[in-house]
């Protein structure tokens, strides 16, 4: 490791907001050359912390102290400029246009006429995107790059300013395995290079991976700092939370009954390129059993939710039967009315109505039910929201409450709530669990758990290799559409989950039974 | 509990959280529409003295009551995150359909066939020509993802051009008493045009407010792929949506017809921009999901008083519209500002 000069300190910040507090005397030191792991749960006030770190809030009180000497950034521009960069959770590229375009975006290098210099920001570009070990061409659109890769676009942004001071709100929540790997990669070639990261993530693991250092806030406190070494990933969890909670684990293990869903040779043509995004998928699911469906980005996990669902009726064939009936999902209503149901990946885009309130959002799979002679009514709205924001327990100043205004954990319990109202005899789970924070997450395995207990068969799409194991009966493994693997719970490992869904092992799983020991040879 | 709460980035909390009651489809904001009408009001009657007398009112709010109706059509629209240029267009060719059949009947003379119309087969056959074109709006739209601007643009000019078919270019007037009655006539004190905007507008919150179909609109505006995911019919709410605002530019077009007593080729010529701009200053959304239909009648109220005024303090047409033009922008900018805390 290189010299531990402090490169940045936080003394004594608080940020006010009408009727929050959301920074509360928060100090803390960020060292160069090493990773700083900031940990806390939603809420707990990271993004304000990053937010004030990066610019985007000129005004709060208390001090930062950068390179020895009081800083005050003006704006994200400012900051960026002293060497302070962030790369944001959601990724902010610009669809068509192309790498160096989106890198050099806003300050684009001219020549002496005073137009564009694109042969010295094209050759810029190719430096860093080799540096990055990216292999694309500079003058590629964004949007034909795959997540993981605009992942590393973003750093490319960040290093093209010599940034001291890199900040990285949960990088890898959109990518997995192999693109983890690079990006462990360049963290540690930054690191070499003594720049200082600030690494947010909800994935412990990763930061036991990655970080040196680490900074708790709870509550919009700093609880703690320190190093990581010699931490365990209990004693983090409890920090954050301010209790122990105890590791997620079945009792009972639910073995395969009678089979509930049955998927028979499922296929999917994609509409991007020639090929098939689905090859052959069969499987079934129990009644009361969890199945876990793991696969890396891309492998066709959330196509196979979809087309179960009768989202792609036109370029898909196969057949789906529920409860031993072939059912023909040409459209999501059909899928409802036969007992399916789909919480999708991402709740803001597909799973809520954000400017809706949270009643209305609940009630709006089950209207139907709703009605009296073709008018609403509130009551029963009212009522069915009441039933789940208890059962549930979304914490939810009103029913009325726009759901954009909650937090992750409880969004999520909104959207599973709406999908409860149909009573749904199998429910479709695509990363139920995506940036919420862990006190959330238990909450929804326990749901996801107790649902089960009550004869619901459910498939849960999950990235979090930790929570697959945890909670599944079953463990499906996808790799470029096929079913590479299938485990018990008892036998499932990490490593042989992976191995799976790298495809080491292309012998697809058929729709035989539920194979115990089934495990594919790597 | 406010750690649950995200504090959303340097933003007031909305008035809603701590006003329930209030809350919903006729917002705290919508008050200070109404405050601004009610000044250019209290305006008016200073600086003219025929601004505050029953025939000027009446005749304001007969005048308004076209634009109304179309602009409830245009908020369901607006609602789902669409637009509809065509209204104007398929208003003027509503008006010719209904005169023309009123006053010609169908001749077809190779068959020696002749079919009269009576007063309600005439505007029967009026607004099924409306709620077909709205239709096909919303069925090029759905079935081949032809933005709506683009797809009511195409309509804006075919159905100006059907008019000039049908009515050959010239206006066909003299349609008789009984149907002057709906653009002219007085019922129970109140104007009748008046009472069909305030039926339409009834309807219109009911739809909005207490049925299914209402609720899907908001749904569909708010988050069109959320929505079908819930198993929402998202094509079928459209096609309705568009067929409803074509069935009531229909009985916007009835009216002026009937009020003029005379059909022209050219009538609602740029009807769709202030049907959008009472949308608008009613605070509806552009982008959807927000906004309400009481919302756009103030809208159009302030449009109508505005216009009214302007004439009355005898300024000039050019200046009119200039004056038009600048208040739609500052309503929108004062809606931004006061929405920046949702």
């Amino acid at each position: 490791m290189t010299d531990t000069a402090t490169l940045l300190e936080v003394k004594h910040i608080t940020k006010r907001f009408p009727g929050v507090i959301a920074l509360d005397d928060v100090s803390l030191s960020i060292e160069a050359g090493k990773v700083t792991a900031l940990i806390g749960e939603n809420g707990a006030g990271k993004s304000t912390l990053m937010k004030i770190l990066s610019g985007v809030y000129p005004d709060f009180e208390g001090a930062i102290y950068y390179k020895g000497e009081t800083a005050k950034f003006a704006g994200p521009k400012d900051a960026q400029q002293q060497g302070v960069v962030i790369i944001h959770q959601e990724l902010n590229l610009i669809p068509y246009l192309t790498i160096t375009e989106n890198i050099f975006l806003g300050r684009e290098l001219v020549t002496q006429y005073g137009t564009m210099d694109k042969s010295r920001m094209r050759k810029r570009t190719q430096e860093l995107l080799d540096r990055l070990k990216l292999k694309a061409s500079p003058d590629s659109q964004v949007f034909k790059l795959k997540v993981g890769q605009q992942q590393i676009v973003e750093i490319a942004k960040a290093l093209l300013t010599d940034a001291e001071l890199i900040i990285m709100d949960e990088p890898t929540s959109a990518i997995t395995g192999a693109e983890v790997e690079v990006l462990f990669d360049i963290i540690a070639d930054l690191k070499a290079q003594n720049k200082a990261i600030v690494y947010v993530s909800h994935k412990l693991d990763e930061l036991f991976r990655i970080a040196d250092n680490y900074v708790v806030l709870r509550d919009g406190k700093s609880i703690e700092s320190g190093e990581m070494a010699g931490m365990t990933q209990d004693q983090l969890i409890s920090k954050m939370v301010g209790r122990k909670i105890e590791v997620m684990r079945k009792t009972t293990a639910r073995g395969a009954c009678e089979p509930l869903l049955e998927v028979k040779n499922l296929n999917l043509k994609s509409r991007l390129k020639a090929g098939n995004v689905l090859r052959n998928v069969s499987f079934n699911i129990g009644k009361g059993e969890i199945v876990g469906l793991f696969g890396l980005m891309g492998a066709g996990r959330t196509e196979l939710l979809e087309t179960i669902f009768g989202l792609h009726p036109a370029h898909s064939t196969g057949e789906v039967l529920l409860g031993g009936e072939s059912i023909c999902c040409d459209s999501p209503a059909r899928a409802i009315a036969a007992g399916l149901a789909l919480v999708p990946e991402d709740r803001k885009k597909d799973g809520l109505i954000l400017g809706l309130g949270v009643k209305n959002n609940i009630s709006l799979t089950t209207l139907e039910e709703m009605e009296d002679f073709g008018t609403l009514n509130d009551s029963k709205e009212c009522g069915l929201a009441d039933h789940y924001i208890s059962e549930l327990r979304i914490k939810t100043p009103s029913k009325e409450q726009k759901a954009k205004n909650l937090s992750g954990g409880n969004q999520q319990k909104i959207v599973l709530a709406k999908w409860l109202a149909t009573r749904p005899k199998v429910l479709l789970l695509d990363e139920p669990t995506r940036g919420i924070d862990i006190n959330a997450k238990t909450e929804i395995y326990k749901l996801i758990i107790r649902l089960a207990d009550e004869g619901l068969g459910i498939l849960m799409v999950s990235s979090e290799l930790p929570e697959i194991l945890a909670i599944s009966d079953r463990i499906l493994v996808m790799s470029e559409g096929r079913l590479t693997g299938e485990f018990s719970s008892d036998e499932a490992s990490e490593d042989g989950i992976l191995k799976a869904a790298i495809g080491v092992s292309p012998t697809a799983v058929g729709g035989q039974r539920p194979a115990v020991g089934g495990q594919t040879r790597p | 509990m406010p750690q649950d709460i995200q504090p959303i980035a340097g933003e007031k909390q909305t008035t809603e959280g701590r006003l329930p009651a209030l809350q919903g489809r006729f917002p705290i904001a919508r008050f200070q529409s109404l405050i601004a009408l009610f000044l250019l009001c209290l305006a008016l009657s200073i600086m003219s003295d025929k601004f505050l007398t029953f025939s000027n009112l009446w005749n304001v709010m007969r005048q308004i009551s076209v634009n109304i109706c179309i602009s409830v059509g245009m908020t369901l629209i607006v609602l789902t995150a669409g637009i509809d240029l065509s209204v104007g267009s398929v208003l003027a060719l509503c008006g010719a359909i209904t005169a023309g059949l009123l006053k010609n009947g169908i001749e077809i003379p190779s068959q020696n066939l002749y079919i009269g119309f009576t007063v309600l087969g005439a505007i029967l056959a009026g607004g099924l020509t409306g709620s077909a074109l709205g239709a096909f709006n919303g069925w090029a739209i759905t079935r081949f993802s032809v933005p709506p601007f683009v797809a009511t643009l195409a309509m804006l000019t075919v159905a100006r051009g059907l008019t000039m078919l049908w009515t050959g270019g010239f206006p066909i007037s003299g349609l008789g008493d009984t149907f002057l009655f709906i653009g002219t006539g007085w019922f129970l004190g109140i104007p009748v045009p008046v009472w069909i905007s305030i039926v339409v507008v009834a309807l219109a919150v009911f739809l909005t407010d207490k049925t299914r179909i209402g609720r899907y609109i908001y749904a569909i505006g708010g988050n069109e792929s959320a929505s079908r995911l819930s198993g929402i019919n998202v094509s079928k709410v459209k096609i309705i949506v568009y067929t409803l605002a074509g069935a009531l530019a229909a009985v916007g077009g009835i009216m002026v017809t009937s009020r003029l007593d005379s059909a022209q080729p050219n009538a609602g010529i740029s009807y769709e921009l202030d049907s959008i701009a009472a949308v608008v200053i009613g605070g509806t959304s552009l982008s959807g999901g927000r906004g309400s239909i009481l919302g756009t009648v103030l809208g159009a109220l302030i449009i109508g008083v505005l216009n009214n005024g302007l004439v009355l303090l005898n300024v000039s047409p050019f200046w009119q519209q200039v004056v038009k033009g600048l208040v739609i922008l500052l309503a929108v900018i004062i809606d931004k500002s006061n929405g920046k805390g949702e």
